[in-house]
């Protein structure tokens, strides 16, 4: 079983390099791009964990390390 | 006294750190690599400036995780004095030490250059020797240093007199210009709420002698040493 971790900052949170892709896009005349957030993705595998075991265990990863929960937000998916 | 330096793979203040400790406590600390996990019985444990791991996933984030600074976070939980410079800031509050988090400097820029501190919070340890609203000069050098907490953190270190020093301009005043990073109100630096534990930006160990441009860092740790002997 794989997992991907996807961290984005939290709304209300500045993010300059957001704000920059944002003006480089314009610059490239893609004026529709507005509100651009950066963010990460994480992929990992988690090799024999049950299915069962799978989402409390990524979950503590992303509270304990993968994810700031002071400035970011975090969504997890499951793949087999 | 005996201090220890915590050194993580990447940190590039550690050498200035220790010097500046010697010049003022006689004695060199002990500088403890981030792989360990016993930690000497210290009077006080810095936790320098550089790029930690490189930086990588978060500033901060994999350095806050390593062995030693569980040690750490369980001195300072039990009261030992903890001073955390710039990337030492940003392990703090990944730890959880300190709270609110440092994030990419609003206007993207590395900024390396002195800047004016208002002193703002009195502490028993850390403060002593500089007066309320007294302005000192200390440099930054910094990438991640925009000190963000959300609305009510911020009052309430705010009210409780956390905050430790703003940035301001030589005068004393503290306006949006002066703000290099984004802060939320212009803060460059904060104390936990048992007073123990000191975070900030901007670098004294750097300016700790007339040949390398000023003493406001010299007078920093020698006032630091003076409280804790």
């Amino acid at each position: 079983m794989k997992a991907r971790v996807t961290i984005s900052l939290k709304n209300g949170v500045l993010d300059p390099q957001g704000k920059a892709i944002e003006n480089a896009l314009h610059g490239l005349g893609f004026d529709q791009a507005n509100d651009v957030r950066q963010g990460k993705v994480i992929e990992f595998d988690l090799g024999n964990t049950s299915k069962e075991d799978a989402p409390a265990a990524v979950e503590k990863m992303c509270t304990q390390l993968l994810a700031n929960t002071v400035i970011e937000n975090y969504s997890i998916e499951l793949l087999d | 006294m005996k201090a220890a330096v915590i050194v993580f793979p990447g940190s590039n203040c550690d050498r200035d750190m220790k010097v500046a400790l010697e010049q003022v406590m006689g004695s060199a600390p002990a500088m403890v690599w981030h792989a360990d996990s016993d930690l000497p019985d210290v009077d006080l444990i810095a936790i320098p400036g550089g790029f930690s791991y490189g930086d990588y996933l978060r500033c901060g984030a994999i350095a806050g995780n390593s062995p030693i600074m569980r040690e750490v976070v369980k001195k300072a939980a039990s009261g030992t004095p903890v001073l955390g410079i710039c990337n030492g800031f940003q392990v703090a509050t990944e730890t959880g030490m300190l709270p609110g988090a440092l994030l990419r400097n609003a206007d993207q820029d590395f900024i390396c250059k002195d800047v004016h501190l208002k002193i703002v919070g009195e502490n028993r340890h850390f403060s002593g020797g500089f007066e309320k609203d007294q302005v000192v000069r200390f440099p930054v050098a910094h990438h991640d240093g925009n000190y963000y907490v959300d609305d009510e953190t911020l009052a309430r270190l705010e009210g409780e007199g956390q905050v430790a020093f703003r940035y301001a301009s030589a005068e004393g005043d503290v306006t949006d210009q002066t703000n290099i990073n984004g802060s939320r109100n212009n803060i460059a630096g904060i104390y936990n709420e048992a007073g123990n534990i000191l975070g900030m930006m901007p670098h004294p160990e750097r300016l700790i002698s007339e040949q390398l441009g000023g003493t406001d860092g010299k007078t920093f740790f020698e006032n630091l040493v003076n409280s804790l002997n």
